[in-house]
């Protein structure tokens, strides 16, 4: 496998470490107040449930061995090919807008 | 047929032509008190107990592909109970005293050698840990002895006991280890299964789980609409993908994992050994090659093969070992689909649905557990709660704060 960082280009996936599914979301909110049951399924949600679909599924992965830059990529988990790979910063800040 | 010497010798006097198949093929009926999705080792096995054990025998148990084509085949074949957390301890202890008195229950030789699992330890530290560890087991009734390095020396004298980075200090023996052949496990369960009127529907995909009010009520197969009473999912790999089927989310990845055998040679090892200092275990299989493996590729897959720096780093840890190996041709190596879950434990519970059940997240140790999960599995089943031995593997323990993260990894799939 080999990811086509952002930055550096396409290197050897040995060079990249693994976090997981890019996804799930940490929930907001006021951490003075105590968790209602909605907030605590979500929080439940974000650490410990995740959807593994059997096709693309995008995932964060950083550039230890290179950049150190964190990165989105979204790859077919069935065949291993990628299909995508964006600077996780600039997901992060889509997503926020 | 019954296996016996006597079988045996029947047979060879008719030069082998009276073998039977050694299970029916069943068509699927339209109804069925129980039904187990996944014909894999713990499904059979669950089959098998549910029949032995509750009395409940009209059961079905559906496989996409054929019978043990899993993870029951592509294991390393070893075989333990040395944990250290209170959760685990009895159940794995239950595993291995059935793994004893398999051969006899199932009438069918599996081939269990019990020819010892040795960890070692090469630090201080370690050797602390390894104590504890062999602590807790003992004081669960389960065998274990801390070997000092002269100790392990007489056991395999062949190992790099003076190497620079990892010198081997001990080992912690669990004489009661060892291997089983694997294939036979799911063989044998089919076949005692099958002898008790459970039926196996090969080629027979889940496409659809049905529920109403509440309560699963069958299940939709490429083989058309089957009713069921209960339903239970034993299908470790894809747990994620037919839980869903039920609208069930679980906390866990999918991750591969490979194993390797190596080209054979004479007796070597007569033990497994782990590698304290890496993620690395061997042991020798009966028709010779040596069989190894290391840690998952560490990435979420359902492709069934890894990569190839994952091979390099298992290479790497064998040289570390046992630098002999290095003269060796790797013969094969493969991957199998993992469910990893979120505290590297795994689940045999009730789920929200009533009438449906899940037996999933062995990690990387499932084929150890096979009897013990079938066993606890079928408990669960029939009398609809967990049996104290699987009374730790709740599905809602990650929102109750009850984990058993044997390694301490947190909620970290890819590092228990």
């Amino acid at each position: 496998m080999r990811i086509d960082c952002c930055y550096c280009g396409p290197r050897g996936h040995e060079e990249f470490a693994y976090l997981g599914d890019a996804t799930v979301a940490r929930p907001n909110g006021d951490p003075k107040r105590p968790l209602d049951d909605a907030e605590w399924q979500r929080w439940i949600d974000y650490v410990y449930l995740r959807d593994n679909p059997a096709g693309p599924h995008r995932e964060l992965w950083q550039h230890v061995a290179g950049c150190r830059a964190w990165l989105v990529v979204t790859r077919d988990v069935r065949t291993h090919a990628i299909l995508n790979v964006e600077p996780a910063r600039q997901v992060a800040l889509a997503r926020a807008r | 047929m019954r296996y016996s010497i006597f079988s045996v010798l029947a047979q060879a006097l008719q030069g082998n032509t009276g073998w039977k198949p050694v299970w029916r093929e069943a068509e699927l009926k339209p109804a069925y008190d129980v039904i187990i999705v996944g014909g894999g080792g713990h499904g059979l096995a669950t089959a098998f107990y549910l029949a032995k054990e509750h009395g409940i025998t009209n059961i079905a148990v559906l496989e996409r592909g054929w019978l043990g084509s899993g993870n029951v085949g592509r294991n390393t074949t070893i075989i333990r109970s040395n944990y250290l957390l209170p959760g685990n301890i009895p159940f794995y202890e239950r595993s291995m005293q059935l793994w004893e008195s398999l051969e006899q229950d199932l009438n069918y030789n599996a081939m269990v050698s019990q020819r010892g699992v040795l960890n070692l330890y090469h630090s201080e530290a370690q050797r602390d840990a390894f104590a504890r560890r062999g602590n807790a087991m003992r004081l669960h009734g389960v065998d274990a002895e801390l070997l000092e390095r002269e100790m392990v020396r007489a056991i395999v004298p062949y190992l790099d006991f003076a190497n620079a980075r990892f010198p081997i200090a001990g080992g912690l023996l669990q004489r009661r280890g060892g291997t089983v052949r694997h294939d036979a496990v799911a063989w044998g369960y089919a076949r005692a299964a099958d002898q008790r009127g459970v039926d196996l529907v090969q080629n027979c995909e889940v496409t659809g789980i049905r529920v109403e009010g509440g309560r699963v009520i069958g299940l939709d197969t490429v083989k058309g609409f089957v009713r069921a009473g209960k339903v239970g999912l034993a299908c470790a790999g894809n747990s994620s993908r037919v839980a869903a089927l039920a609208g069930l989310k679980l906390p866990i990845e999918s991750h591969v994992l490979q194993a390797f055998v190596s080209e054979g040679v004479k007796p070597l090892i007569n033990t497994v050994i782990t590698f304290g200092a890496g993620h690395f275990y061997i042991s020798q299989s009966d028709k010779g090659g040596l069989v190894f493996g290391g840690d998952i590729d560490g990435y979420n897959s359902y492709a069934w093969r890894g990569n190839l720096p994952m091979v390099e780093h298992v290479c790497e840890s064998a040289m570390a070992l046992m630098p002999m190996l290095g003269r060796l041709r790797l013969l094969r190596s493969w991957g199998g689909l993992m469910d990893m879950s979120m505290d590297g434990s795994p689940i045999i519970d009730k789920t929200p649905i009533a009438g449906l059940y899940l037996n999933a997240g062995w990690c990387y140790g499932g084929f150890k557990a096979t009897p013990a999960s079938g066993w606890c599995f079928a408990y669960t089943i029939a009398r609809d709660e967990p049996h104290a031995l699987n009374a730790a593997f709740r599905l809602d323990r990650f929102a109750t704060g009850h984990l058993i993260d044997e390694k301490g990894a947190g909620a970290q799939p890819n590092l228990h």
